[in-house]
Parts: C-alpha cells; structure tokens; sequence
C-alpha cells in the first residue's frame, strides 16, 4: 500500500461471494427464454476469474452451464501509452453471431474499457445483444454506457481508486477503496 | 503451444516499452528486453487467427518501408504487421524514388519526417545506415537489415520459433551454416542466442567464415559434422552466388559436397533437431528438398512467427511513444 493512501475494505471474500451467486441468477432469468444463446465473457485480468466462479455457481445451484470466454482489450485501449499492459489472448468459444454476450468485468468507472470490449468483440461478430455485468459500479462514467447487473453500487471519488482482488491472482478475495489522504 | 519461459505470466502485467525509440541491433536490446518481445509476440500472434485479422492498436500511425535493397518477405511481413494493427503503411521503391535522382539519405528521411511518419523500416547496403537516420529523426527507425551488420528482427523471429518449439533458449546449442562473414541474420543470430544463454557454433568454409567470429563467442567450425554433433538447432544460410564469382569458393558444388544439408547429415545433429532457413533458400545447394519439406523443419512457421514478432516490436516502440508524448 502507498504510504500517502489509506485502505478501506469494502467487500470481504462473503461477501464477493454473495454478490456473485445473486449476479449469476439474476443474469440467468433475465436471459431464460433464449439461455443456449448465452456467452459469459470476462474481462482481463479479473472479470474472466469473476466469470468463471458465476458460471461454477450457476452449475452448482440451478443445474445450468454456460459457455465462458475471456476478452483482453489492450489492444483496443484508447490510451496505449499510459495504460499499457501485456496482451493476452482473447478466446471466445465459437462464434458470437446471433448469441447473447454477458461482458463481465470487476469495476465499471469511465466506460472506456467497457466501449473497447465492445470494439473487440465486434470483431468477432454480430452477437444479437451485448449486456453488461460488473461486480463494482463506482460512477464518473465518460461515456454513455450503463450496466444491465451491478453486484454493489459504490459512490467514489475520482481521485480515489477501486481494486478488486481475487484468490487466483492475488491471493485473496476483498474490494479495496483506496483515497488519498 | 509449447511451454514458454515468460517474464510476466500474470494477466495484465503493465508494460512499459522498450528503453530505446528505435530497433537498431540485437547488440543493444537488453536479455528482459528480449523476453518481452517474444512474450508479447505470442499473444499478437492470435490476431492472424481472428474472425477479422485487425486490431486498432496502431490507428492513425504511419509506417514507412524504406528499403534500398531488393526484399520481399521481410517487406510484406512488416507491411502485414503494420495493416495488422491498422496503421497506414507507405512502400517506398528507392528504383522509381528521387534517390534516383540524386537525393541523400538524410534529406530522404527528413522528407518523410516532414510528413509526419512515425516508423521508419529500412534495410541499407550500407552497415550504420539506418542508425544515422535513428540519430537525427524523431520517428522510429527499424532496422530491417543494413550490410553486413545486423537483421535484428530476423534474429527475434529466430529466437521465437526456437523458444516455441523446444520451450527455452537457455541451454540449447545452434549451429549455423554457411557464409557467416558477409551475413547479418548470422551476426544478429550471435548475439542474440548468446544473450538468451545459448551455445552458438558457426559452420562454413575458411574464405567465408573468420577466427574473428571466436572473440564474438562463436565457436567456430569448418568440418559440418563435428559442428552438428549435438546441435538442438540446424540453422541453414542462405548461399549467395556471387560468392563463388568473387574466388571466394571454388564452386558451388564444391560448397554442397561439404557443406549442403542433406537427410543424412541432419542424423549428425540431435534426433528431432529444429530445421531453420531464412530464406529465399536455394534448394538442392545449402539445403537438400527433402529436409526443407521435412517433419523437422520450422521454415515455414519462422515466417508466420515474423509477422507477430515484428507487431509486438512496432506495438513496444509505440508504447514507448505514446509514454514520450505526454
């Protein structure tokens, strides 16, 4: 942690949990009639992780699966130079003409990531609808681009910063509101 | 794909480009510098596997390919890296260009600058010559091969392809064959295994190969079959002919008899060692037809391997760009 920043936990590995189970139902009954349709994309580096556990929920609680697949924009980022990160793979199971593509990703802010997921994925296709799942909505979007499911709403200040941590990255599970002091 | 050594295997693991504005040598590219284009090359090389083979990453940039001599692969895959991450790329044929007309390289350069060109690709006869046009230009020069000296991307394609195939540099020993002195992807190659910790043997007849090689870190051969002897990797230059007309070898069959690469003398090597050529290869003189097309040979994926190595080049220097810039 930086010295300069103070750390508050907002949601603790119960509680991502919980949000994760109620995100996965509620993504299923919106899209129940058409379900064979369903794409879970995750976003790297944690929206793929987020994705998969909702997928391992669905299973587990309503006897359902769902196809998975990760995105990686940074090819498609509007800032190469400030936000560069290491490309990774993007893999999409089959082709995403015609299907329901739920993106997930772990916070939503600006909406620029979530506009270059857009780009991406039309690459691939014409997908019949793109909806969008996070697990943190914290405002200050830049563009016109709200979610269809939020786990946990979170007010913030700009300047302060949201991370979400999960076990198979970072060795635990927590959502993290840093601020400056 | 085969199992890689890379720097950075957690996802979205920031980058921060490469130290230099230019790719001039593989002399001044650092070991973890290596490791990066090669990481970043292999999740650039699934762009060509897209439904739409295109990303956006390089939108707005220009690309100039500037080339004094004659190529056609390396050209069209810089040309391909480039559309590939949807820059603007311009050939300039130096035949049909005001060179003809008398013009010097640097007015050349400024020219293009003056038009807001952002990379530079340029081979030269001359060795240098792209490094004076990186001293005196804001763009990006890479060099695409310039004399004798240095084909730095050809030597990070090389050293992908191993990687891929055998899963480390580290450790391996690869012998190069044929006329070492007047070749810069053997000079590059050099360089760059040594920094990757391979064992680097260099092959050919005394008139094309020099003891000078030794102080480089080559160990140097002049029989093919004590330099095969353990080799992972079996890398095949290409034979210029004009070699023999300079009294440089007494023919060229003398060249194939001692050192053409035949099936038989592939058993020398390693069983399952890598086939490499850079191409344009001179079948039946170097390189014997069944062991260009056979199970081990990776020619043809060296030059899909180029395309990606050359975009994550392209993509490091832009990042290194965009950074500067701000």
């Amino acid at each position: 942690m930086c010295p300069m920043s103070r750390e508050t936990v907002l949601l603790d590995e119960v509680a991502i949990q919980k949000s994760l189970i109620r995100l996965a139902h509620e993504i299923h009954e919106a899209n129940h009639a058409r379900w064979g349709d369903v794409i879970l994309v995750g976003m790297r580096a944690r929206g793929d992780i987020l994705a998969k556990r909702m997928a391992d929920y669905l299973k587990r609680d309503a006897g359902v699966s769902v196809p998975l697949g990760a995105l990686d924009i940074t090819l498609y980022r509007d800032d190469v130079g400030t936000k560069a990160k290491l490309p990774k793979p993007t893999e999409i199971p089959g082709s995403v003409d015609g299907k329901i593509v739920v993106i997930v990703d772990d916070v939503l802010f600006t909406g620029r990531s979530i506009r270059a997921a857009m780009d991406a994925l039309m690459d691939y296709g014409r997908p019949a609808a793109i909806r969008l799942a996070v697990l943190v909505d914290r405002g200050h979007r830049e563009l016109p681009i709200r979610p269809d499911h939020v786990g946990k709403n979170i007010p913030t200040s700009p300047g302060s910063n949201i991370k979400v941590e999960v076990k198979e990255v970072d060795g635990r599970d927590r959502v993290v509101l840093e601020e400056a002091n | 794909m085969a199992v890689t050594e890379t720097v950075a295997d957690l996802p979205g693991t920031p980058v921060t480009g490469l130290a230099k504005k230019d790719l001039l040598d593989m002399e001044s590219l650092s070991k973890e510098e290596i490791k990066l284009i090669l990481d970043t090359a292999d999740s650039l090389k699934d762009v060509a596997r897209h439904p739409i083979k295109k990303v956006p990453t390089l939108r707005g940039r220009t690309v100039v390919n500037l080339f004094y001599e004659v190529s056609t692969r390396t050209r069209t895959s810089f040309e391909l890296a480039a559309a590939r991450l949807s820059a603007d790329v311009v050939n300039i044929n130096v035949a049909t260009s005001s060179v003809a007309k008398g013009e010097t390289l640097l007015d050349t350069a400024r020219t293009l600058e003056a038009m807001s060109v952002d990379f530079i690709v340029m081979r030269h006869s001359c060795s240098g010559a792209p490094h004076i046009l990186a001293r005196n230009l804001d763009a990006s020069v890479i060099n695409a091969g310039d004399g004798w000296h240095e084909h730095p991307t050809q030597a990070l394609l090389d050293l992908y392809t191993v990687r891929d195939k055998l899963g480390s540099i580290e450790g391996k020993t690869i012998t190069l064959i044929g006329d070492l002195k007047h070749s810069r992807v053997a000079r590059s190659n050099l360089i760059g295994f040594k920094k990757m910790g391979a064992r680097v043997r260099f092959c050919g007849p005394p008139t094309l190969l020099s003891d000078g090689f030794r102080d480089l870190g080559a160990e140097v051969f002049h029989e093919l079959k004590p330099a095969l002897d353990g080799a992972d990797i079996v890398y095949i230059l290409r034979l210029q002919f004009e070699r023999h007309r300079q009294g440089l070898l007494p023919s060229v069959k003398y060249y194939t008899r001692h050192y053409g690469v035949t099936a038989e003398r592939v058993k020398w090597a390693k069983p399952g060692a890598l086939i490499m050529h850079p191409g344009p290869m001179n079948r039946g003189v170097e390189i014997a037809p069944d062991v260009a097309d056979g199970p081990q040979s990776v020619i043809v994926e060296q030059v899909f391997n180029g395309v990606a190595v050359r975009m994550a080049v392209l993509y490091l220097l832009e990042v290194r760009r965009a950074k500067g810039e701000r």
